[in-house]
C-alpha cells in the first residue's frame, strides 16, 4: 500500500548548510519517524510552566544511567569476573589502565549517585502527588526501575571481591535461607555453590551488566512514554490539559525543548560539579562510598566484625535487623490494630471479613505458639515490604488535592516524620546493633509502615486548601 | 515550609547526634595523625626505601609497579639501582618469594599484602595512615607472646617488631593519673632501652614509610586532585554559560 511521501523538512533561516542537512533529515523522515518522534517527545511536548528545583532530579537519574553504562563498559574490559582475579584487575584499573582510575571513581560514585538522584526524584512524586490518578502507571514503572536498580547495585557490589563485597552478599544471601522449607536449597541455587564463590561471582557479573541493564533500559523508556502519554504534574498538583488555547495547546505548558533543555542543562552542570567534586577529592566519600574494608580482598575465613550494607540499602538493613524475637508481639498487637481499624471504618462486608481473617491468619503466624514464623523470616518479609510498598501509594493516597502545598496538616506532618525515620533508619542501618538503636529501629519500622498503612485515614481526613484553576509561578 | 524544614533539620541532627554521644565514651583506641605530606618527594622516596628495605620480604604489594615509582621523582635506572634487590625487571610489580602457606604457619596468619593496606585501614577513628603511624610506634616487649611483641593498637598481633632496632624496645609501664576526685592507672608505652635512632627521628622514618604506602595505595591520587580543580573550574565556567542561556530562553515565560 503506497502512501504519499511525508512533506519536506524544512528549516527556518538561511545557512550554507541548510539544504543538505535539511535534505537528508528529509530523506530520514520519509522512511523513520524522526520528526514525530522529535515532536511528540522534545519540540512540542508541552510540559508545566512552574517545574522547580525537585523536577531536576527525572533527568539527572538519566544523565547517571548513561555515565553508569558508558563507564562501566569501559571497566568490562578490564575487569576480570573470576574469584582468582577480580581484586586484582581492579587495582589493575585503577593504576595501569589510563585514566582508570577516572572511570572506576565515576562508576563507583555514580552508584551512589543514581541512588541520591532517585531518592530525591521519589521524594518529589511524594511531595507533588505525581502517583496519582492518571500517573498510577508512571509510578509504577518508576518503583520496578527502583527495585531494578537495587538489584543492579547488589549483584555490582560483589564485583571488586573485597571484604564487604563478599560478606554483604553473604549476609544477603543468607535471608534467603530463613525461608521455610525451600530456603536452604533457594540459596544455594543462587549462589551455584554452597558459598559465595567464583561461581556466584560470574552470575552476579551476567546479571550485572548484561541482564538488569537491559530490563533497567526497557523501564526507562516505559516509564518516560507514560510520562508522555499523560503528561506532566507539576508543584501545584493541576491538570494543565484542562486548560487549552485555540490551537489545543495547554495555556500553561510550555515546550520541553528549548524551556526544559536549557533549563535542565544549568542543574546537569550543578550536579556535576558536585559529582565530580567526589570523584577527583573524595571518592570513598568518608567509607561511605567506598567502604574501606572493600580495599580488603575478599576472605572467606575471616568475617568482619561489623558488616554494613552501602549507605543506600541501609534503611531496609536497619528494618531488618529491628524484627526481633521480641519485636513479634509489638508487630502482632499492630496487625491486630489495623484490622480492627479497617473492619470499624471499611464500608464493604466483604473488606471487613477479609480484613479480620487476613489479620487473624497474621497474627497467628506471627505469635501462635506452634504455629509461628520464626522472627528472622519476618524480618525478611517486612524488609521486602518496606520497599514494595511504595507501591501501592497511588491507591494509598485518598486526599482529594494532589500537592503537598494544598494538602493539610496531618498529610506534611506524617511526609516530614517519614523522611526523618528513612534518614534515621538509614542511620542506624550503617551502625552496630546496641540496644538503643534496635529500640529506635523498631520504633522507626512502625512508623515507616504507619506512614503508608494509614494513610487512606489521614490522607482523606487532612483539612486541604482550595486548589487554584491554574499554575501559579 | 522554610521554618518547617529548619526544625526537621534539628530533629534529624538531636536523633543522629545523641547516641554517637553515647558511644563516644566507648573505648576506643585513639590513633595520633599522621604528619605526613602527599607532595614532599623526599619523604616519599625516604619511605619507599624503607619500603623495600623492611617491609617487601615478608610482605608484598602485588598490585604496585617498580616503575610506578617515577611518579614520586626517580628515574627507572635510580629504581632498579636502589630499589630492587631481586631480578625483578622495573616493570614488574613488587612481589616475593616468600609461600603464603609457609607463612601462615611461621606467623599464624600470611602477612597482608600492602598495596592498599593504607585506605583498608581508614576508619572512623582516623585515616589508614594515622592507623598505621600509630601502629608502627605502638609496640612493646611482651614475653606472653610467641615472637614476643605485642602492639597496643594491633593487640596480639602476629608481626613482630620489625624495626625494633630502630626504635628500641618499649615497655608497657603503670602511671597513676590523680584528677579532682578520681585517682586511677593508666598504661601507657615506655622506652625501656633505646634503638639506633632517637624517638624524634623514628618518628620522622615511620612517618615517611606512612607517607610512601599512602603513596602506593593510591598513586593516581595527586593526579586526581590536580584533574580535578581543573575540571570544576571548567564546570564553573560553563555553569555560568548555561544559566545566562537558560535565563535568555525563559526571559517570555511568565
Amino acid at each position: 500500500m503506497a502512501s504519499a511521501p511525508k512533506e519536506p523538512v524544512q528549516f527556518s533561516g538561511a545557512g550554507p548548510l541548510n539544504a543538505p542537512i535539511s535534505g537528508l533529515i528529509t530523506w530520514v523522515d520519509q522512511r523513520f519517524p524522526l520528526m514525530s518522534i522529535w515532536r511528540d517527545h522534545l519540540s512540542q511536548y508541552y510540559a508545566p510552566k512552574n517545574f522547580n528545583f525537585w523536577y531536576f532530579f527525572g533527568g539527572l537519574a538519566m544523565l547517571v544511567l548513561v555515565i553508569q553504562i558508558v563507564t562501566g563498559i569501559f571497566l568490562v574490559m578490564h575487569y576480570k569476573p573470576s574469584a582468582a582475579e577480580a581484586f586484582a584487575s581492579v587495582e589493575y584499573i585503577m593504576r595501569d589502565v589510563p585514566a582508570g582510575w577516572f572511570i572506576r571513581y565515576m562508576h563507583s560514585t555514580g552508584a551512589s549517585a543514581f541512588f541520591i538522584v532517585v531518592y530525591l526524584h521519589m521524594f518529589r512524586g511524594l511531595l507533588y502527588g505525581s502517583y496519582r490518578q492518571p500517573r498510577e502507571l508512571i509510578w509504577i514503572f518508576g518503583m520496578l526501575i527502583y527495585l531494578c536498580l537495587m538489584a543492579e547495585a547488589f549483584f555490582g557490589y560483589l564485583l571488586p571481591w573485597g571484604q564487604m563485597s563478599f560478606w554483604g552478599a553473604q549476609v544477603i544471601i543468607n535471608l534467603f535461607d530463613a525461608l521455610p522449607l525451600i530456603g536452604p536449597d533457594l540459596s544455594t541455587w543462587i549462589r551455584g555453590d554452597f558459598v559465595i564463590s567464583d561461581a556466584t561471582l560470574n552470575r552476579f557479573f551476567a546479571f550485572h551488566v548484561i541482564a538488569i541493564p537491559l530490563v533497567l533500559l526497557g523501564l526507562v523508556a516505559a516509564h518516560i512514554m507514560a510520562l508522555h502519554e499523560v503528561g506532566s504534574n507539576n508543584p501545584d498538583g493541576v491538570e494543565i490539559k484542562q486548560h487549552k488555547d485555540a490551537k489545543g495547546i495547554p495555556l500553561d505548558g510550555i515546550p520541553f525543548h528549548p524551556y526544559y533543555t536549557v533549563k535542565d542543562l544549568v542543574g546537569v552542570v550543578v550536579f556535576l560539579f558536585l559529582f565530580f567534586g567526589v570523584v577527583f577529592f573524595m571518592p570513598e566519600m568518608g567509607g561511605y562510598f567506598l567502604e574501606f574494608n572493600n580495599f580488603i580482598p575478599a576472605d572467606a575465613l575471616k568475617t568482619p566484625p561489623h558488616i554494613a550494607p552501602v549507605w543506600y540499602f541501609t534503611p531496609y538493613y536497619s528494618i531488618l535487623r529491628a524484627i526481633t524475637e521480641d519485636f513479634m508481639l509489638v508487630l502482632a498487637i499492630g496487625v491486630a490494630a489495623y484490622s480492627l481499624l479497617i473492619w470499624l471504618t471499611a464500608r464493604n462486608q466483604l473488606v471487613k471479613m477479609a480484613a479480620l481473617a487476613i489479620g487473624l491468619v497474621v497474627i497467628v503466624l506471627m505469635k501462635g505458639g506452634p504455629l509461628a514464623i520464626e522472627a528472622k523470616v519476618w524480618g525478611v518479609a517486612m524488609m521486602g515490604a518496606a520497599t514494595l510498598i511504595f507501591f501501592l501509594l497511588p491507591w494509598l493516597d485518598r486526599s482529594p488535592v494532589k500537592s503537598i502545598r494544598y494538602k493539610g496538616p496531618l498529610f506534611r506532618t506524617a511526609l516530614s516524620i517519614f523522611v526523618v525515620v528513612f534518614i534515621v533508619l538509614g542511620y542506624y542501618g550503617t551502625q552496630t546493633v546496641t540496644p538503643a538503636g534496635t529500640i529506635i529501629s523498631q520504633i522507626g519500622t512502625l512508623i515507616y509502615f504507619s506512614f503508608f498503612l494509614l494513610m487512606p485515614w489521614y490522607s482523606a481526613m487532612d483539612k486541604t486548601k482550595p486548589v487554584p484553576d491554574r499554575v501559579t509561578m | 515550609m522554610g521554618k518547617n524544614m529548619n526544625k526537621l533539620k534539628h530533629l534529624i541532627a538531636v536523633l543522629l547526634l545523641a547516641p554517637a554521644f553515647a558511644l563516644a565514651a566507648g573505648a576506643e583506641i585513639k590513633l595520633d595523625r599522621a604528619p605526613i605530606d602527599e607532595n614532599d618527594q623526599a619523604s616519599l622516596q625516604r619511605g619507599a626505601r624503607h619500603f623495600v628495605n623492611y617491609c617487601l620480604n615478608c610482605h608484598s604489594a602485588n598490585y604496585m609497579r617498580f616503575n610506578r615509582l617515577r611518579d614520586i621523582g626517580l628515574t627507572d635506572q635510580q629504581i632498579v639501582d636502589n630499589l630492587v634487590f631481586t631480578n625483578a625487571k622495573v616493570g614488574d610489580l613488587m612481589k616475593i618469594a616468600m609461600d603464603p602457606k609457609d607463612a601462615a604457619s611461621w606467623f599464624g596468619a600470611a602477612p597482608p599484602e600492602l598495596s592498599v593496606i593504607a585506605r583498608s585501614r581508614a576508619s572512623h577513628a582516623g585515616t589508614g595512615a594515622d592507623w598505621l603511624y600509630s601502629y608502627l610506634r605502638s609496640f612493646y616487649r611482651d614475653a606472653e607472646r610467641p615472637t614476643g611483641w605485642n602492639n597496643t593498637v594491633f593487640p596480639n598481633v602476629g608481626m613482630p617488631h620489625v624495626l625494633w632496632e630502630l626504635q628500641g624496645e618499649q615497655v608497657m609501664a603503670e602511671r597513676k593519673v590523680q584528677g579532682p576526685g578520681f585517682e586511677k592507672t593508666e598504661h601507657v608505652l615506655k622506652l625501656d632501652k633505646p634503638g639506633k635512632l632517637s624517638p624524634v627521628e623514628y618518628d620522622q622514618m615511620v612517618a615517611d614509610l606512612v607517607n610512601y604506602m599512602v603513596f602506593m595505595a593510591e598513586p593516581a591520587r595527586s593526579s586526581r586532585t590536580t584533574i580535578g580543580i581543573f575540571v570544576l573550574f571548567a564546570l564553573s565556567l560553563l555553569f555560568i554559560l548555561a544559566y545566562a542561556l537558560k535565563k535568555e530562553y525563559w526571559k517570555d515565560v511568565h
